[in-house]
């Protein structure tokens, strides 16, 4: 800012935060704005293989939505989906929790000792993670198969866990829930440690138990965390596509095992219909909107 | 996993008890709190394992010979540790490639997020004006949206300016998917110095720009350090973008390389050594850079995600 400017300038409009945010705003509206209204306009066109080639696109209306929405395979895969996130979100969050409070109960060496495992597990790339899943579960020579015939389950001799939905949705979970858990049970845990000792001294006093003391004094005041991993993780776990595809490729009925985010694919990438798959994606983003408000209105008060 | 049990945080208070016993004659007895001490303990570390096997399990089969792997019975010590799987994956050149295209991605889109950010950070944590509030909603709504609502017409619209399989392409959209949540993080940090620092330094006669370059600037080394990383990993690590604004199989990133060399090797029976190898190869950089700043990324996702 020019110092020539007397002292009042602080109250006028100043103008470099304007150029301060420039950059980003430009970042913004080239890799998400443009895409997302190019992506509304897209999914009420005919957008197919013809266009693909030139053909200039027709505006069809709603067409593309009543199209994929009277298909009854979108639902089985809104409904796979929303169970799949569901499910996800809360054992994260419900294992999360338990390992905070886990990490406050047990001596400093073991939570120490818990803390950098969980960071590890945090820090492994998505890809390695799931890949490393993979080997675990691999039906010929995975550990998984191997401890479970050694406990004397013999059905799991050469058990393929993969090309069959059920075990595919469990190995899938156990990958996810594995590779979330670390970031709630730390964010629960510094939110614990936030909690005042003296608080916990004064419950101690009045005579609460170690229960009561869990749900009557920490508890409530890590609530605010609890609710904000929950909605993270619902938002995160609604779009899982990655792990689902690294898993598909082990072989597994790929129809039965798609969720939002995969069918998405499918229909764009491998069938070409780009305008369906449009109007499938703004299906997931309103879904997502509508998920997410609560943290956005929260964060907003704070704001304000 | 499920046999975690909702802990019951037991803090020995010997203390605070002998003062209350008169109010608390159910206090459990000394030998019950050291055995509840014991199995809390042993919980700890049967968890900690848990989640620490996979990682371990991956290093130890990269450094597995084969013929070890395809063992009937797996050995879980490294009792046979050999760098052949590692040699293995670097011959093909297909690692090399891709590791290239990912250093190019990941450095352009750290230093472009990092300027960007930083600077609309500043914006929105040192000033009050019109469209601030638009602003920081955009950013938070943003978040929200998820890169599989998008992918389509991310794809379309690099396929229209002819920047599919380019570096450029992939970073742009990088760049715009891992800003929001770094204003946010970096928000944090620059609230966290406060104004009035400056402020003094400015009264002892320092311009508006030095006391920000002298007194400001050092304060923030730590968060720009901590949401460098943050990018570092997004970019190192992402797969659906990158599947497909990255077609092409000589344009490939790490994480695209990754599976496509395991469905590779799945055609003759996976070799889960070398599979092992080049996985424990993508992890080694993001595991030694997250453990490095961990502890700012924490408190800065916490400080982002909670404070505002």
């Amino acid at each position: 800012m020019p110092a020539t400017v007397p002292a009042p300038r602080r109250r006028r409009t100043p103008s470099a935060p304007y150029f301060l945010l420039l950059p980003a705003v430009v970042a913004l509206l080239a890799g998400l704005a443009y895409p997302v209204g190019r992506q509304i306009v897209m999914s009420m066109q005919k957008y197919g293989l013809e266009q693909q080639f030139g053909q200039p696109p027709e505006f069809v209306g709603l067409d593309n939505f009543t199209r994929i929405f009277t298909d009854d395979s979108l639902w089985a895969v809104v409904l796979r989906s929303v169970v799949f996130c569901l499910v996800n979100a809360l054992l994260t969050v419900v294992i999360g929790l338990a390992l905070a409070l886990l990490m406050r109960a047990v001596h400093t060496a073991v939570r120490l000792a818990l803390q950098v495992c969980l960071l590890l597990a945090w820090a492994m790339p998505m890809v390695a993670g799931v890949t490393v899943f993979k080997w675990l579960f691999d039906y010929r020579t995975g550990v998984v198969n191997w401890l479970l015939v050694r406990l004397g389950l013999d059905g799991f001799h050469n058990f393929s866990w993969l090309s069959q939905p059920f075990t595919f949705f469990l190995v899938a979970t156990l990958v996810i829930v594995w590779m979330s858990v670390p970031f709630v049970a730390l964010s629960i845990y510094a939110g614990l440690t936030a909690v005042p000792e003296e608080v916990l001294e004064a419950a101690r006093i009045d005579g609460a138990n170690a229960r009561q003391q869990l749900w009557h004094v920490l508890l409530p005041m890590v609530k605010p965390v609890l609710s904000i991993v929950l909605l993270l993780q619902v938002i995160w776990d609604l779009r899982v596509f990655a792990q689902i595809r690294l898993l598909q490729d082990a072989g597994a009925p790929v129809s039965e095992t798609n969720l939002l985010g995969n069918f998405i694919y499918e229909l764009g990438m491998s069938r070409q219909d780009f305008g369906g798959a449009a109007a499938v994606s703004i299906f997931v983003l309103v879904l997502t909107i509508l998920l997410s408000w609560p943290y956005v209105r929260s964060l907003l008060k704070e704001d304000a | 996993m499920s046999a975690v049990a909702p802990a019951q945080p037991s803090r020995p208070a010997p203390v605070a008890d002998r003062s209350t016993a008169a109010r608390k004659p159910h206090t459990p007895g000394r030998t019950r709190r050291r055995v509840r001490a014991v199995a809390l303990g042993a919980l700890g570390i049967a968890a900690a394992l848990v989640w620490v096997f996979p990682v371990y399990w991956m290093v130890l089969s990269a450094f597995t010979p084969a013929a070890y792997l395809r063992a009937s019975t797996p050995e879980f010590l490294p009792l046979h540790a050999t760098g052949v799987n590692f040699a293995r994956v670097l011959e093909g050149g297909g690692f090399t490639n891709a590791l290239k295209m990912s250093l190019a991605v990941t450095s352009i889109t750290v230093v472009a997020v990092l300027a960007f950010a930083f600077l609309g950070a500043l914006a929105i944590s040192r000033w009050r004006f019109r469209g601030r509030r638009s602003f920081v909603l955009a950013v938070l709504f943003i978040q929200m949206l998820p890169a599989e609502g998008l992918f389509i017409a991310q794809y379309k619209m690099l396929a229209g300016v002819h920047l599919l399989d380019s570096v450029i392409g992939v970073s742009v959209l990088y760049v715009a998917a891992i800003i929001p949540f770094t204003v946010w993080m970096l928000r944090g940090f620059v609230a966290g110095v406060p104004a009035e620092l400056e402020e003094a330094a400015m009264v002892d006669g320092l311009s508006r720009t030095q006391a920000f370059l002298r007194i400001t600037f050092p304060l923030l080394a730590p968060g720009l350090v901590a949401s460098g990383v943050y990018a570092f990993l997004q970019a190192w690590n992402e797969f659906t973008v990158a599947l497909v604004a990255l077609p092409s199989q000589s344009s490939q990133t790490l994480p695209l390389w990754l599976r496509e060399f395991l469905s590779a090797s799945a055609n003759r029976g996976v070799d889960w050594g070398q599979v092992m190898a080049a996985s424990t190869l993508i992890a080694i950089p993001v595991i030694v850079f997250f453990l490095v700043v961990q502890g700012r990324m924490t408190s800065g996702l916490v400080s982002g995600a909670v404070k505002g």
